[in-house]
């Protein structure tokens, strides 16, 4: 089969699924490159699902406002699958003075870009969320926010892209780039497979790193074990998306009437991971301790399944998204520090308008590969 | 493992049976036919077919249905079950009490007393 097209994607996740159904649409030749042997392996699928604007760094905020504009509401329909999009707003809980003062900056910071969020106490928090224990004395809070399900909502890409005539092949592992006749060109595999594209996105999670490099294009990131928990069927209690000041906890209730909860033990930093991916033995207990002091209402609720993912987090905690300058043909988006899922979409969205066009909606220049000085 | 596998293949087009309101997965309520159409709509492995419909992701967790779902998606492309990896298994074992869960911590006191 044809190995040219005229946009290689690398990293069958969700955004690389959905900047080849993007591109598709727009009548683009795409093939998608996925290292694992499952669609949608890496954080798209292992993440909590949050679709939230609050309490990110002002630089994303501009690209994940406008997805949530323009491209959430009506995800569902443009996919034809459930995507399990909830825009009921998200509260950020603190417990203490030192949380609130981390919320109010947040807040803060986030409203001078236009956002609606603010800061509430603890009995507001309640009248929103009335399960939330009394631990809990302020809360930011976004109503625009919300959550969706990363599972369906990556696969639904891939499902459009495909139908669309995207040539998607799993256990292709890219192993480098090569320019010809100063712009990309090649994209070479272990497998000995190379294609060629006119235009090659890299989106490949921590791995982006690498086959970055071998072009000369370093973005310094590393690799930290996320993991998550999900509880058996519960009767409906909340519609909101939550956090926490410290980032320790997060989740929501599924439509499915399960809890999906994400959390951290400390030890994210240096798991002992053997090249997968799996849960450790502390976080699960760990994240039930801090869901019981947050929802005391949940003690009895029976957790069915954990796991674990990577999230590939920059040296700064911001996404990486646009062209890269000096590979003529070559963009990328990764670096997504945890927030990929979310943001996913409008990143794929604004990419693709970029390969097509040359020209974005929202600038993107606070998200540049190039943006990162020395400290002296 | 990772094997080259272009999602491009031809599988054929997705053909009614009498038997695709058939419920396969118990747990989360899914269908024979749900099941083929995935895999008509590119869900070729048995972890994305339990990301896209949930079909052993429910409270036993595939351990009822899992060799039933490789069996239909085998079939629907027209290979050998065997060649069908299996999803990963998950801990726990069984569905726990969050409460009891936690109590990882306080194995040490709980051996003292």
């Amino acid at each position: 089969m044809n190995s040219n097209a005229e946009v290689i994607v690398i990293g069958g996740g969700i955004i690389g699924n959905a900047a080849a159904y993007y591109l598709s649409k727009r009548g683009l030749k795409v093939i998608v490159l996925e290292g694992s042997d499952f669609i949608g392996n890496g954080g798209s699928s292992r993440n909590g699902g949050g679709v939230r604007q609050s309490g990110r760094d002002v630089r994303e905020l501009p690209l994940v406002m406008y997805g949530i504009k323009n491209i959430w509401p009506t995800l569902s329909e443009e996919l034809e699958t459930d995507c399990e999009y909830h825009q009921d707003g998200n509260l950020r809980l603190g417990k203490n003075e030192k949380h609130k003062a981390i919320l109010t900056k947040l807040a803060d910071n986030a409203k001078s870009c236009g956002l609606d969020v603010r800061m509430i106490d603890g009995e507001e928090v309640r009248r929103i969320n009335p399960f939330l224990s009394d631990e809990v004395t302020c809360a930011s809070w976004c109503p625009t926010d919300g959550h969706a399900n990363p599972l369906t909502t990556t696969l639904g890409y891939y499902k459009m892209a495909r139908r669309n005539g995207v040539r998607f092949i799993s256990g292709e592992k890219v192993t480098g780039l090569r320019m010809i006749k100063g712009r990309v060109r090649k994209v070479i595999c272990a497998s000995g497979d190379v294609f060629e594209g006119e235009n090659v996105l890299v989106a490949a999670g921590f791995d982006s790193r690498e086959i970055l490099g071998t072009v000369g294009v370093d973005i310094p990131m590393t690799r930290s074990l996320l993991e998550c928990l999900v509880t058996e069927a519960q009767p409906h209690m909340f519609d909101q998306m939550l956090g926490t000041a410290e980032a320790d906890f997060y989740g929501h209730q599924t439509k499915h009437g399960s809890f999906v909860f994400g959390g951290s033990s400390g030890f994210e930093g240096c798991n002992k991971d053997n090249g997968t991916p799996v849960s450790s033995a502390k976080t699960a207990p760990c994240i039930c301790r801090g869901i019981m002091k947050y929802f005391p209402d949940l003690a009895n609720a029976k957790i069915v399944r954990t796991w674990a993912g990577w999230s590939d987090k920059c040296a700064d905690g911001v996404a990486v998204v646009g062209a890269i300058d000096e590979v003529p043909g070559l963009y990328t988006s990764c670096a997504m520090s945890g927030h990929g899922f979310g943001i996913g979409p409008a990143a794929a969205h604004q990419l693709a308008q970029l390969i097509v066009t040359g020209t974005t909606d929202v600038d993107l220049g606070t998200l540049r590969y190039d943006r990162f000085k020395a400290k002296i | 493992m990772n094997s080259v596998n272009d999602r491009s293949r031809d599988i054929g087009p997705f053909v009614p049976a009498p038997d695709d309101d058939m419920l396969i997965c118990r747990c989360e309520e899914i269908t024979k036919g749900e099941i083929r159409q995935a895999v008509h709509d590119g869900m070729w492995t048995m972890t994305e077919i339990r990301r896209y419909l949930r079909a052993g992701m429910g409270l036993c967790q595939g351990q009822t249905c899992a060799r039933l779902v490789k069996g239909i998606v085998a079939r629907e492309l027209g290979v050998s079950p065997a060649e069908i990896e299996p999803a990963t298994s998950r801990v726990p074992m069984r569905p726990i009490e969050m409460r009891i869960f936690a109590n990882e911590a306080k194995e040490e006191e709980d051996y003292e007393q």
